[in-house]
């Protein structure tokens, strides 16, 4: 079933201003639309309910990546293709470069905004494990102003979020430090360029002498909304890593995951995946240390 | 209200392939129709309509889109470039001389998006790897030639535009 353009109104004001006020007007009636990745599919399906959009694309309020001192300021509007080129993306938050390169091809990355990912809030998307290890925050914005909140709490439930209806995201702002932990990424799919992702695994790691002095993990598709994995690193957290630690790491993430369990891949099967990746993430900060 | 200026059908105006066009479309109608059914160029093709094959790949602003996912107010203002614009029967593109050649299309459906990936690619990158002639390419499927030909036919447009360069001729596009 093919969607019909004359049902829907879509109206482009051009500026964020215009945006904003238009959303104050008449809260929760208009709903943005940046790269149309995810809106114009489910348009194409003859699925979009929402009759009002207003375009956010060509705002270049909403368009940058701003590099301060001890973090990166991305707006909303970025696209995926905006942050894999970028050099200080790339050196100071690689985990989100190396998650640009997968959100489809390079002709949908060249739409694909990070905004329209992280409010889209697909269990599966696949910059939210990498921001969610690196301490992100979200800016919303509205006429009554802007406020910043961490992206742990910006997701609420399975597709739902902290925004109020009059609001957009703004920007996303990505501490630099964590280009001095130990890294990991890894996507374990069907099809590299296009399949939304079965599981992703996300990991940051401070260790002093063997013990495990920070951790962050997060993945994708292994809860309804995407989300830390507190209680696994919390198994880890001042411990020193060894091959029991390991173990009880992975047993703490398949008692931890609640994957929903839809036609992609079984909820076991996910699960047992993602303990696999922390299994490979865990022995990789083994070796790391073992090295003089 | 001012934004209604804006709305939904009055004329949208855009450059497609060098020349100014103004189309009265409705907002949320897709590029790809537009391209098609009001401005008859139909050389982007449909495939899935649904992001996923790249057979409506075109550039739009220096950057590779698939038009069947672009409303076309958001085309607004923009620059495209359709496969009409690459080359002519008469005069063809060194991509498409290169397809043709190296059997790089069959049927022809996923071809004029095979065709602006590759403008695309070596756009940004004129020295491909293998590596990257699949990144950039890996977005447009194609059922008939099981994509070896189609990598060669970018590997010899590469080889043949740095002749070219050499020799100090010069390609349109
Ligand atoms: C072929 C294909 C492959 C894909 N592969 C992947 C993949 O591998 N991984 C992945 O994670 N995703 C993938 N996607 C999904 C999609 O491309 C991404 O989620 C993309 O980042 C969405 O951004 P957009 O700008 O296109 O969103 P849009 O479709 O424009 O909007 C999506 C949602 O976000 C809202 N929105 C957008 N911007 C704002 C803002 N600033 N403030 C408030 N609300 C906003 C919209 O109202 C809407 O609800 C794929 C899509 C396609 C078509
Ligand atoms: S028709 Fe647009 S991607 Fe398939
Ligand atoms: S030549 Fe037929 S789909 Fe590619």
């Amino acid at each position: 079933m093919r969607g019909n353009a004359e049902a829907h109104e879509l109206i482009a004001p051009g500026s964020l201003t215009g945006v904003l006020e238009l959303m104050a007007r008449a809260p929760g009636e208009w709903m943005p639309i940046a790269g149309g990745t995810e809106i114009m599919v489910a348009h194409a399906a003859g699925r979009l309910r929402e009759k009002k959009l207003v375009s956010l694309w060509g705002i270049g309020e909403l368009r940058f990546i701003e590099v301060s001192g001890e973090s990166i300021a991305i707006g909303a509007g970025a696209t995926f293709r905006d942050l894999r080129m970028h050099d200080t993306v790339q050196s100071g938050a690689s985990l989100l470069a190396k998650a640009a390169t997968w959100i489809g091809s390079i002709a949908n990355q060249s739409r694909a905004t990070i905004g329209g990912n992280l409010v889209n809030g697909s269990p599966a998307a696949d910059s939210s494990p990498a921001l969610l290890v690196c301490d992100a925050e979200v800016e919303l914005i509205s006429m009554r102003g802007k406020r910043r909140i961490p992206y742990s709490s910006f997701h609420t439930g399975y597709k739902r979020n902290a925004m109020t209806p009059d609001e957009l995201l703004y920007a996303v702002h990505v501490p630099l430090r964590f280009a001095q932990h130990r890294q990991y990424l890894r996507k374990v799919g069907t099809r590299r360029a296009m399949a939304i992702s079965k599981v992703a695994l996300a990991g940051t790691a401070l260790l002093h002498g063997g013990v495990v002095s920070e951790i962050r993990l997060a993945a994708a598709s292994l809860a309804p909304l995407p989300a830390r994995l507190y209680r696994t690193e919390a198994v880890l957290h001042g411990r020193a890593l060894g091959p029991l630690a390991i173990r009880e790491a992975q047993e703490a993430l398949m008692e931890e995951a609640k994957p929903i369990d839809d036609i992609r891949s079984t909820a076991a099967y996910r699960s047992r995946v993602a303990a696999n990746l922390l299994g490979e993430f865990l022995n990789e900060l083994l070796t790391a240390e073992a090295r003089p | 209200m001012s934004e209604h200026l804006a709305n939904s059908s009055a004329g949208i105006s855009f450059i497609v392939n060098g020349e100014k066009r103004t189309v009265a479309a409705h907002g949320m109608k897709r590029l790809l129709d537009v391209l098609r059914e009001d401005l008859h160029l139909t050389g982007t093709k449909e495939g899935c309509g649904e992001g996923e094959c790249g057979s409506c790949s075109v550039r739009m602003n220096g950057e590779l889109v698939n038009s069947c996912l672009v409303p076309v107010l958001q085309a607004e203002g923009a620059t495209i470039e359709t496969v009409e614009g690459l080359g002519r029967a008469e005069a063809l593109h060194p991509i498409q001389k290169a397809f043709l050649e190296c059997g790089g299309a069959q049927c022809g459906i996923c071809t004029p998006g095979m065709l602006m990936a590759t403008a695309q690619l070596l756009a940004v990158n004129p020295h491909p790897t293998i590596g990257e002639i699949r990144e950039g390419l890996a977005g447009n499927l194609c059922r008939c030639t099981g994509f070896k030909r189609i990598f060669d036919s970018v590997a010899a447009v590469v080889v043949e535009m740095d002749a070219t360069a050499k020799t100090g001729g010069a390609h349109a596009g």
